[in-house]
């Protein structure tokens, strides 16, 4: 059962790699991802022994072991995550500075005699 | 609008630079008694390479960081494309591996040949001066462009090319790395632009090889190639 989840998991992971650009929706469902585990992770603190119930429940042996697993899910997510976003400016800080050295390069331009237009 | 007297006022030459302030007056004095349109896009050198560049008679735009050799020829490009009477736009490397004689002909073959696009190749006539490691690599490089576009070329991955202004309007390279070359490729497959290569002669020089870029560097552009792949189409 745990292993269907992960694999699940690990392939939405994938399919996001590939959804459209950054939306406020995108941005809220993050968001409500994070409060989510922040208050389960509050709940497995306070009752360990719940976690071991939700573990036995898919098939994992131990509790500590299904927080691993979601532990490495969880990173899979968020390292992809900042990766496309890390991208994502960067091309707007190509885009920015080439605008900065063409403006630059057009100004030079008109004060220069007409013999030199490029 | 300024006539320049020659038959190529409608060339301009983008030379993408990076650091180099011993070669690059050369080039561009050489490039410019043919051609006198030439553009240096300046990423971010350390050197005073503008300042020599412009001195030597290039127009220089510049980078006010530096963004990576792609990025460089796309500003380039674009700043061509700024004005209405550029009918080509020549990449052309600043290190001085390549010939101005080339561009001469490529440009001719642009011309009479009706293509959107020339590009040169080490290849179509033996290729013997091309270091031996360098041309396993460019030989991968060739079957991964056959495999990923259905380009058939003999050298995948090559700086000398002349666009027309259909062609340097339709490619929008985004790739800011050394990607850029592929990126171009792909972009020539999917716009279907008519390109056809051009014998050309590539002069190794222990400046330019040391300057040239390691062979490792095909993992990152395999990187930025698949990953551009995943990402969606930005506005």
């Amino acid at each position: 059962m745990i292993k269907l989840i992960l694999l699940a998991g690990v392939l939405v992971a994938g399919f996001l790699l590939l959804r459209g650009t950054p939306s406020a929706g995108h941005l809220a469902f993050r968001r409500l991802v994070a409060l989510m585990g922040m208050a389960a992770g509050v709940v497995s603190i306070l009752f360990p022994a719940l976690v071991t119930s939700v573990a036995n429940l898919v098939g994992v042996g131990r509790g500590t072991d299904l927080i691993l697993y979601v532990l490495v899910l969880a990173f899979l997510f968020v390292t992809m995550g900042m990766y496309q976003r890390m991208s994502a400016l960067e091309e707007r800080c190509v885009i920015l500075a080439r605008q900065v050295a063409l403006r630059e390069a057009q100004r030079d331009q008109a004060s220069l005699p007409r013999e030199r237009i490029g | 609008m300024t006539n320049f007297g020659g038959r190529n006022d409608d060339v301009v030459v983008v030379i993408p630079m990076f650091n180099e302030a011993s070669v690059i007056p050369d080039v561009v004095r050489s490039v410019r008694a043919t051609f006198p349109r030439t553009i240096c896009v300046d990423d971010g050198s350390t050197d005073g390479s503008a300042q020599l560049a412009e001195a030597a008679g290039a127009i220089v735009v510049r980078h006010p960081i530096n963004l990576g050799q792609g990025a460089a020829i796309q500003t380039g490009i674009e700043f061509a494309l700024s004005r209405s009477d550029v009918g080509y736009v020549v990449t052309f490397d600043a290190d001085g591996q390549h010939q101005v004689a080339d561009v001469v002909r490529m440009v001719d073959e642009a011309r009479g040949g009706q293509v959107d696009v020339v590009l040169g190749s080490r290849f179509l006539t033996g290729g013997d001066e091309v270091p031996p490691a360098r041309r396993v690599l460019l030989r991968c490089a060739v079957a991964f462009t056959r495999v990923t576009t259905g380009l058939k070329l003999t050298d995948a991955h090559n700086g000398l090319r002349v666009l027309n202004r259909r062609a340097a309007v339709t490619i929008r390279i985004r790739l800011s790395g050394m990607a850029h070359a592929s990126e171009i490729l792909e972009g020539i497959a999917e716009s279907g632009l008519t390109y056809r290569e051009y014998p050309v002669h590539v002069l190794y020089t222990d400046y330019s090889r040391g300057k040239g870029q390691s062979g490792i560097n095909f993992v990152n552009i395999l990187f930025d190639l698949m990953a551009a792949r995943f990402r969606a189409v930005r506005p």
